[in-house]
């Protein structure tokens, strides 16, 4: 077996096994971390498909932004698993029916009949001199203009929505620093340097 | 390179204007929020006319095909825009008198309505889910725009949660559709599919992830759960903006999508259109009678007219699509002026958002009395009103593609719906008033609603006006 | 002898071979790192202490040049204690997910021309995304602690070395505008020419935003409230002793000098001479490294702690808004033909 396969089956399963720990995974914190586990081994298939760019994308904004803040919050918060896990013996019928028709629906189509490896042939891998940094930037700034720029501003409504939503005035009485005025502050408006001669004290 | 960026003048218009809007509310000292409201409104206008005027004739496609200007995407383009001005104007008391009216409403109001003009022009799978993300994004932060409700916060959290499994399902029906079909344009998938015929048991699939995550978006039953709560615990203004334009944007989507790209699918999604629209008519009239609260019967009113424009859609003719597009304009204008009602009714402390808040309205107020009464009776369809006309095209569409059987369930549940209509009109006229605190101050919102309830009575006396022009939008 | 080893050589399989050959190259680069990682934590002490007018450690070996090995070997002789209730699993794994990074970083740095572990095109964003995991070690470190001035300092660290990597990341995209790639190597090529045409000139406020920004990643002084010792005893560490807190200590000083490395690569022209027909090559690069880490000292002896919000609002109230502000004005410039970036 080829390099390239030993590793994708050990990233898969990695992947996989951790992906299931998420949601297994008693206390939140290992759910995330987990998580995190597997965005970091879909980085490394990522490469493996000589996506680079993306795989490396991956881990920097969802391993190294996302999946922090992620963690800041459930650290942050302590959730209780024990009220969440109420009613699991009686929504699991329902949850069960309902995750069997999904996977017997994923099986149906993302099988070997629609996609199979018959009906897409592998790419071939690019040259060595190949950047997908660039080809990427070139659909984005050509092709995929409009979509870009879509995307630019939903990223600007979700900080307006994230600042309106939380964004509170402090009452009248929080005293605040102005660090303008700090850095302005000049030694000649508050100090004065005296020059005092000095006294003799008289020996009574 | 200027010409080929022409078309989408209003979206670079609207999108300059809210960026504006934002920049100076900032500066604006709270007492003269109204600087920003007017820079709304002149943003609107500016895109309306960048809409009249910049969009060229005929059908123009863009961006490799991902962006599409055709007489369908400039009618309802009008429509959306000239809407949110409606929504704009009727929300500036309500939020005013409540320690809302911050910049950020007519921000996201503008954003949202930005994302709406995208949804309608948007001719790939990818544009028109981004357009809807956007638009989605603005609804729940308005949603939850009034931080110190429970009430609030918990319906912007179903929205959220609920919003972000439909549009799952909505991205997993469009990623199935790209694996088959290798496209994501609508125009390519529609010619794919032709080429190569209709896989069934993929394509199907595929189209019944769409339908679920369009489905949701327009409120159709089974998918209708968050409606009621949006709406009963959002601010008035907030329920009236989601409850009016993007219903029009959603139809737009359900046009892009069902007819344009997956048209040869025609009759797979005609049956499950019309399951659909018979649940939503049966379950939002029945259960629209048991309402107390007025924000939560136009909720299930909502639902049951999703059931009508479902019926003209499903129809798949041009005439059905006419009628269906004439249908979501004029509930859409109906809505609007429903809550802007329910707005002039309320002042600070009384949200006026059940029944027994309009007895006797006819003798506070004659006029506002009136404009009530067009408002209910265009919903329940009775003539001269445009509801009257609109419920009309839509059956004679069905009947004429031989499905009688929708069309008498559509009579049938449309009788029971107006005797909720209809008490409205009895609790105005027939009962004494007990509220007798005065209107919700504003000329503005006075004369938008005068406006509104006129309207409904002029496009039921002359129909053609607006019919003409739905006619042509989908005549490609 | 010389051809038995080479027979020997020739009949390992392929695959062998060539792990054992990057094997070699790994350790070329880590035990140089690890030695330098051991004379920092010297330097550091002898050029405080000359700062501040005393000596500093001279008492073991030659001007005290043996004090790390005996610190190392102090350390490595004491007990590592696990707090009662502490996440066991998560408290060992801290340390290593903190050096690792730290060490894997240096794949993508160019020594000299053509000395490099792994040139890959997209190495810019591969330091960043491997600077980004480093914040992990120290949330973990803090949350298995089971204390609350550890969790207390990973909560501050995350926030702060989340924050600077906007800033760390908006400058360097300033960098691959003018450098034109991601690949460290052809960035550094791109500043041929000496002194005056290194990108420190042009891109003035993003070398100061970055190597800021770097200071603050790497929690040192004065940005170092994830240890704060006077208000958190020593933050996300706190329960750590002997070797894992060794490991936390040597990642704590590799990233310094990789910071310092990355600023003499992407600013100052890496292996390349100053002077425009110099020889160029490693020294130039060990000096320019040299050069920036004395920087961290000489901070660190200068400068009071910062406060924490104030951390927070130089990071996103100043360096965020001057990075972008460049970044367009670079981008003004290059479309325009101005300076150096006739493109």
């Amino acid at each position: 077996m080829p390099v390239e396969q030993i590793t994708f089956w050990i990233f898969s399963a990695i992947m996989i096994a951790s992906a299931l720990r998420v949601i297994t995974a008693r206390n939140p914190v290992h759910s995330v971390l987990f998580l995190v586990l597997t965005f970091f081994t879909a980085a490394a298939l990522w490469l493996l498909l000589e996506a680079e760019f993306l795989g490396i994308v991956l881990v920097l904004v969802y391993v190294g932004a996302v999946m922090v803040l992620f963690l800041f919050v459930v650290m942050m918060i302590d959730v209780n698993i024990a009220p969440l896990r109420e009613g699991f013996v009686r929504f699991l019928p329902l949850g069960a029916l309902v995750g069997i028709v999904m996977v017997a629906e994923l099986v149906l189509i993302v099988g070997p009949r629609y996609f199979g490896s018959d009906r897409y042939e592998a790419p071939p891998s690019a040259p060595a001199d190949y950047s997908n940094t660039e080809a990427l930037g070139r659909l984005l700034y050509s092709e995929y203009l409009y979509q870009f720029e879509i995307a630019a501003f939903i990223l600007l409504v979700s900080i307006i929505a994230a600042i309106t939503l939380t964004m509170r005035k402090r009452p009248e009485t929080t005293k605040y620093q102005t660090p303008g005025n700090q850095v302005r502050a000049d030694r000649a408006d508050r100090l004065r340097v005296v020059r005092m001669d000095s006294e003799r004290r008289e020996r009574p | 390179m200027t010409s080929q960026f022409l078309p989408l003048l209003p979206e670079i218009t609207l999108a300059i204007g809210a960026c504006v809007v934002l920049v100076v509310d900032l500066f604006v000292p709270a007492e003269r929020r109204d600087t920003t409201y007017l820079l709304a409104l002149a943003a609107l206008v500016a895109t309306l006319v960048a809409t009249v005027v910049g969009q060229p004739d005929g059908v123009r496609i863009l961006f490799g095909g991902s962006y599409i200007a055709d007489p369908m995407s400039r009618l309802l383009k009008l429509a959306v825009i000239v809407l949110t001005f409606f929504v704009f104007v009727y929300s500036r008391p309500y939020l005013a008198g409540r320690g809302l009216y911050n910049g950020e409403f007519f921000a996201l109001g503008l954003f949202g309505l930005l994302g709406m003009l995208i949804m309608i022009s948007g001719y790939s799978m990818l544009t028109v889910y981004l357009g809807l993300e956007l638009l989605s994004l603005c609804q729940y932060a308005l949603v939850a725009f009034n931080r110190d409700s429970p009430r609030a916060s918990e319906a912007a959290m179903k929205y959220f949660v609920l919003g972000a499994f439909a549009s799952g399902m909505l991205l997993y029906g469009m990623s199935l559709i790209y694996g088959l079909t290798g496209s994501l344009e609508v125009i390519e998938i529609h010619n794919y599919l032709i080429r190569n015929g209709v896989d069934q048991i993929g394509a199907l699939l595929g189209l019944i992830f769409i339908i679920v995550g369009l489905s949701f978006k327009l409120g159709a039953v089974p998918f209708h759960a968050w409606v009621p709560d949006v709406y009963e615990g959002a601010p008035t203004a907030v329920a009236l903006y989601i409850a009016s334009a993007p219903k029009v944007a959603a139809f737009a989507l359900f046009m892009r999508m069902l007819a344009e790209g997956l048209g040869v699918l025609q009759a797979d999604w005609q049956v499950m259109l019309a399951v659909l629209a018979v649940l939503s008519l049966v379950l939002g009239n029945v259960v629209a009678i048991a309402q107390t609260n007025l924000k939560r019967m136009l909720a299930y009113s909502t639902i049951s007219h999703v059931g009508f424009i479902l019926l003209g859609i499903l129809a798949g003719t041009a005439q059905g699509y006419s009628a269906a597009m004439f249908y979501v304009i004029f509930y859409a204008m109906v809505t609007a002026g429903a809550f802007g009602m329910i707005i002039l009714l309320s002042r600070r402390g009384l949200e006026a958002e059940q029944l027994e808040d309009f007895r006797g309205l006819n003798a506070r107020s004659p006029w506002f009395a009136l404009m009530m009464l067009f408002i209910m009776f265009s919903m329940a369809g009775v003539p001269p009103f445009a509801g009257f006309y609109a419920k009309l095209s839509v059956l004679r569409a069905v009947v004429q593609v031989d499905e009688i059987w929708l069309a008498i369930v559509a009579v049938v549940f449309s009788v029971v719906g107006a005797f909720y209509y209809l008490r409205v009109v009895k609790l105005m006229y027939f009962d004494e008033p007990v509220e007798t605190g005065a209107f919700q101050e504003g000329g503005g919102l006075r004369a938008a609603l005068s406006v509104n309830g006129l309207s409904m009575l002029a496009l039921g006396l002359y129909p053609a006006a607006l019919m003409s022009w739905c006619v042509a939008a989908v005549s490609w | 002898m010389m051809e038995s080893i080479a027979a020997m050589w020739s009949a390992l399989p392929e695959l062998l071979r060539v792990s054992l050959v990057i094997q070699g190259k790994i350790l070329l680069i880590i035990v140089p790192v690890m030695l330098s990682v051991a004379y920092l934590t010297y330097a550091e002490r002898r050029v405080i202490g000359y700062m501040q007018r005393r000596r500093g450690p001279n008492r073991v070996g030659y001007y005290g040049l043996l004090q790390p090995i005996a610190d190392g070997l102090k350390l490595l002789s004491k007990e590592v204690i696990l707090p009662t209730n502490a996440n066991r699993f998560l408290f060992l794994l801290a340390p290593i997910l903190s050096i690792g990074p730290a060490l894997a970083a240096w794949a993508v740095i160019p020594f000299s021309e053509g000395w490099i572990l792994a040139d890959i095109d997209a190495a810019l964003l591969y330091v960043l995304a491997l600077t980004a995991i480093g914040v992990y070690g120290v949330i973990i470190a803090g949350w298995a602690s089971n204390s609350k001035y550890a969790f207390l300092g990973a909560m501050r660290s995350a926030a702060q070395m989340v924050s600077y990597e906007i800033a760390m990341g908006f400058a360097l995209v300033g960098v691959l505008m003018a450098g034109g790639s991601l690949n460290l190597g052809a960035i550094t090529q791109a500043q041929e020419g000496g002194l005056f045409s290194w990108f420190w000139l042009p891109l003035l406020p993003l070398f100061v935003v970055y190597f800021i920004a770097g200071v603050a990643e790497t929690n040192r002084l004065p940005f170092d409230v994830a240890e704060g010792e006077s208000e958190i005893v020593a933050g996300f560490h706190v329960e750590y002793s002997g070797m894992a807190f060794a490991i936390f200590f040597l990642a704590e000083y590799a990233n310094m000098i990789l910071i310092a490395a990355l600023a003499g690569v992407l600013f100052l022209g890496g292996w390349q001479s100053p002077f425009p027909d110099g020889t160029d090559g490693l020294h130039w690069f060990l000096v320019k490294t040299a050069v920036m880490a004395f920087f961290y000292l000489w901070f660190r002896a200068t400068f009071p702690r910062y406060r924490y919000d104030q951390v927070m609002r130089l990071g996103w109230k100043v360096f965020i808004p001057v990075t972008i502000i460049w970044i367009f004005v670079e981008g003004v410039m290059a479309w325009f033909q101005v300076g150096p970036w006739s493109v």
